[in-house]
């Protein structure tokens, strides 16, 4: 007499877990050594309740729902620390903590802050809320004008994708004008999509909304194919990301650059062009997207080097070790949440470390980076002559 | 229970408005819409009775652009069944007009309760909460910000000024008008608003001859004066900090 | 004809509401066109001693137990009839929790003319109304038989609304039967804080643009540091973020401080009505055309988080 089989109604856990190892490299969580060094790694690590180390453990003990109670993944910046320190290359950020972000989300579970975020990029493809119309406000008065791609229907050679926070933020849009400023001199053959353009959605990928970083990256898809150009630009980490490793798997695939890789080709180019001396002690902050993530380290420095008077130091944590700013999956739009749980900031331990090595500027190349350092910088004494600026805005400022 | 939330769409105000060429209308080519701030409240009180008493959900909403989207969202929060009203609403459609044909409509669902926001911005000929109780002969209240169900009434309160409530019994079948649902509207993923396209299909029903009578004409539409604005300060934060200080030592605070 | 326009007076708990009288007010301009008298209509229970500072030719007064407080049935099925026998030119009501739970239903009943949101009557009988969040003003003639109007705060003051001499009063029958299906149980008070805005001058108000429960705490610091009391616009409260007893709106609080502080408030009209009465309105937003600044006497695009702190640290330096 043949045996029956016990049945079995799979728990949420086990679900969930199974839906790991379908993720790409994810049979790698079979390999968990539970050497605790991604909890240990992460910078709000000592306040989650589950660190990315339990959370593996809590799947396997098959008590998943647990850590489904808390709310504290949504410390999670993204930062890809975990995953960089993991011994067994398991690909903790993009498949364990956004997985699981985007269960929270699927139950409504979602601090009002991310959701106001979320809301407005799908209303209005950008998280502030801003009008789309807006976009390219940051063109006016540029000499000579800026091409949108849209109005003035003409083949570029590149297409600049400018980004949310560049195209809209104050502080950002000082970053943007600076690129425009320097990809002028060169004489390049440039234009933006302005109200055309879409947020790149990679943060929001790695808050939980796969659906909208889906449909924000379809609308960018086919607003790309209205347009001839040679190849993508962008001055943020995170929309590089995107275009180069999210949006190809949707069938949107075009060669792109970060600004950085773009004009470090183009040193000869550019260095004749650098007469003003910047006379200071200038150090570079890895951002989690341009560096870790995507191996870009050197060409950044590379830039800054080539400028006349300025001497380059290394903070303590630098390249694959640099500290994350906070603002990535989704910390962006998390500030209160983090500050209610934290009472830190990880873009305050950043200042602090620029400030030991006697830096006058903090250099960056990540949208995100200049309001959140420019906002600790505020809050520590010490710091109070740190200025924060993009590499572009010293390029900028070197071309006189 | 059997639960209809009739919403609409309504200019999105993040846009500037303008008006058009007839000075009559809003200027449409810019203009975006959002569903009615108080709708949305009402969709989530909907909701949070489904939860509790296992209510059935309808939700109706005129077909103007970007209706599918409103009506998949609320799918996908949890509302049972949804249905768009076709007419002849080219034009704009005023509540008086609305309110007389949707009643026939709404007669044949047989609601128990029916839940709508108390008023939206483009109202120019009242709400249309009051005048669909009216022709559907139901007791009407307003600005409620809570709802419970008790057998066959309905306990709300009801806002006064100065934060007073008033609790109010209301025999059912009623008609509420929402000020604020018991939790602000709930967030919903895209990726379930999309599962929604594919697992839902959005019932058409037709409104009958639409009857403006009662609403008014209007002459022209207008954007306010500036009248005197405000004196501005410096855009930087130093700065202004600085003749804060000056004004309020002139003000005698400080 | 009837030329006459009829004002449905609005009383909580003994209390004649401000927008009453500006109800009033504005029933004399569009008197002057129409050639008629101004006719207040109260409904309520041994309510005749409210009417005494009223600017009106006459009032009619209904009393009954079921018109005690207000109860949207009993409301609409008296001022129905009323209206229906009087037959005026207009009839205003308020546009509040009262007035818009009756309108709607009478149009429908009787089927008159309704305009929504007049803010003020301009000559030839001109009804402006305000709509889109203050956006767009709307112009309409005064429709015919009886105008239905309901009445926004703003386009009257309430002293024009009111006369030492008391107008005649003159009760008129009501039939209203037993079986209505709306009920009051009872008031609920709102939580009483430790405050009463509508008492203190010097309110330091936060609105949607302060993003988080936490950054309140800027506020806060602030108004310690001032001597202030912090308040807030309806989304703050709507979160959760501060007691009802600190709303400042339509549905909370009507302020008159001498310093009204806006932080991150845009200035809808629901809000802008509650502080009209401040002494001083400074507003801090980065929308340059956010609709505050234009009640507002001084204003600041400068950014809220940068601007709160250095504020507060300055004020505490100099009170040392």
């Amino acid at each position: 007499m043949a045996t029956t089989a016990i049945s079995h109604t799979p728990s949420f856990s086990e679900t969930f877990f199974n839906s790991l190892y379908k993720g790409e490299n994810g049979e790698r969580f079979r390999t968990c050594l539970q050497c605790g060094s991604c909890s240990g790694v992460c910078p709000f690590g000592y306040l989650m309740d589950y660190p990315p180390g339990r959370m593996i453990a809590g799947l396997r003990a098959d008590e998943f729902d647990l850590v489904m109670e808390t709310d504290t993944v949504w410390m999670c910046v993204s930062c890809y620390a975990c995953a960089q320190i993991c011994p067994s290359k398991i690909p903790i950020t993009a498949g364990l903590m956004t997985r699981t972000k985007e269960e929270l989300l699927l139950a409504g579970n979602v601090p009002s802050e991310l959701q106001s975020a979320l809301e407005n990029s799908q209303r209005y493809g950008n998280p502030m809320g801003e009008s789309p119309r807006k976009r390219a406000d940051w063109t006016m008065g540029i000499q000579p004008q800026v091409t949108v791609l849209g109005r003035d229907k003409r083949p570029v050679d590149v297409l600049w994708f400018v980004g949310d926070y560049p195209s809209y933020h104050p502080r950002v849009q000082l970053v943007t004008k600076s690129l425009a400023k320097v990809l002028n001199a060169l004489g390049l053959n440039f234009g933006i999509l302005g109200p055309e353009e879409n947020s790149d959605g990679d943060t929001q990928r790695l808050a939980g909304e796969r659906g909208l970083f889906e449909m924000l990256a379809e609308k960018n898809g086919r607003m790309f194919s209205k347009y001839q150009f040679e190849r993508i630009i962008t001055s943020d980490p995170h929309a590089y990301n995107a275009l180069k490793n999210e949006y190809p798997a949707l069938g949107i695939s075009y060669p792109v650059q970060h600004y950085t890789q773009f004009l470090a080709e183009r040193i000869d180019q550019l260095k004749p062009l650098l007469k003003q001396e910047v006379q200071a002690a200038v150090t570079y902050h890895d951002p989690c997207y341009l560096g870790r993530v995507n191996g870009i380290f050197n060409e950044p420095r590379i830039l800054l080097e080539s400028i006349p008077g300025l001497k380059l130091v290394e903070m303590a944590h630098n390249q694959t070790t640099s500290l994350c700013c906070g603002g990535g999956g989704g910390g962006m739009w998390l500030d209160g949440f983090q500050w209610e749980k934290a009472h830190a900031r990880l873009s305050e331990w950043r200042v602090h470390e620029a400030v030991d090595i006697g830096a006058n500027i903090l250099a960056v190349a990540c949208p995100y980076e200049p309001p959140r350092f420019e906002d600790a910088i505020k809050t520590i004494p010490q710091a109070s002559k740190l200025m924060v600026k993009d590499i572009i805005e010293l390029l900028a400022e070197a071309l006189g | 229970m059997n639960i209809i939330v009739p919403v609409k769409l309504v200019p999105d105000l993040v846009e500037e408005l303008s008006i058009d060429a007839s000075g009559t209308a809003l200027d449409t080519a810019w203009l975006r819409m959002i569903i009615n701030e108080f709708d949305d409240h009402a969709i989530e009180q909907a909701i949070l009775l489904k939860e509790k008493t296992g209510a059935h959900v309808t939700i109706l909403s005129t077909n103007v652009e970007g209706v599918d989207d409103l009506l998949f969202a609320a799918a996908a929060k949890g509302v049972d069944r949804i249905i768009k009203l076709n007419g002849d609403i080219e034009s704009g459609v005023n509540n008086h007009a609305l309110s007389r044909a949707m009643s026939t409509i709404i007669r044949d669902l047989k609601p128990d309760l029916i839940l709508t926001g108390v008023q939206a911005h483009n109202d120019l000929d009242g709400s249309i909460g009051p005048q669909l109780a009216e022709y559907l002969e139901m007791p009407y209240i307003g600005y409620i910000s809570g709802v419970n169900v008790s057998g066959d009434k309905v306990i709300v309160r009801k806002e006064y000024p100065g934060g007073l409530i008033g609790e109010m019994q209301v025999s059912l079948p009623a008609l509420l008008g929402i000020q604020a649902a018991e939790q602000p509207p709930r967030y919903v993923a895209i990726s379930k608003v999309r599962q929604m396209m594919k697992t839902m299909s959005i019932e058409e029903l037709d409104l009958s001859s639409l009857d403006s009578s009662g609403a008014p004409i209007v002459n022209r539409l207008f954007q306010p004066e500036s009248g005197e604005r405000a004196t501005m300060l410096s855009e930087n934060a130093d700065e202004a900090a600085n003749q804060l200080i000056t004004i309020f030592k002139e003000l005698g605070t400080l | 004809m009837n030329q006459d326009i009829f004002v449905t007076i609005e009383h909580l708990r003994s209390k004649v509401s401000e927008l009453s009288y500006i109800m009033l007010a504005a029933a004399h301009d569009l008197a002057q066109g129409t050639g008629g008298e101004v006719v207040a209509i109260v409904l309520g229970q041994n309510a005749q001693g409210l009417t005494s500072d009223f600017n009106a030719d006459k009032v009619l007064y209904v009393d009954h137990p079921l018109l005690s407080d207000f109860n949207p049935e009993a409301y609409t099925k008296t001022l129905t009839r009323i209206i229906d026998e009087y037959k005026p030119r207009a009839v205003i009501f308020g546009h509040t929790t009262i007035g818009m739970d009756t309108v709607g239903g009478i149009s429908a009943h009787l089927g008159l003319p309704l305009v929504s949101s007049v803010r003020t009557i301009e000559a030839n009988s001109k009804l402006i109304s305000q709509i889109c969040g203050g956006k767009i003003m709307a112009e309409c003639n005064l429709p015919e038989p009886t105008a239905l109007i309901t009445l926004v705060p703003g386009g009257y003051k309430p002293e024009q609304g009111q006369s030492t001499q008391s107008p005649p009063v003159t009760s008129i029958p009501v039939h209203l039967e037993d079986g209505l299906r709306i009920k009051l149980n009872q008031y609920i008070e709102p939580e009483t804080g430790d405050v009463d805005i509508s008492k203190e001058p010097l309110l330091i108000a936060v609105g949607r643009g302060i993003q988080t429960q936490d950054n309140i705490t800027l506020a806060e610091e602030l108004a310690q540091a001032i001597g202030g009391v912090v308040c807030a616009s309806r989304p703050v409260v709507d979160q959760g973020w501060l007691p009802t007893s600190r709303l400042v709106g339509k549905s909370g609080s009507t302020v008159k401080p001498k310093i009204y502080l806006a932080i991150g408030i845009s200035g809808a009209p629901e809000h802008v009505e509650a502080i009209t009465g401040s002494d001083v309105i400074i507003a801090i937003n980065t929308d340059p055309i956010a609709p505050i600044f234009n009640i507002a006497k001084y204003g600041t695009t400068a950014d809220l988080f940068e601007l709160i702190p250095v504020l507060t640290e300055q004020i505490r330096n100099i009170k040392g």
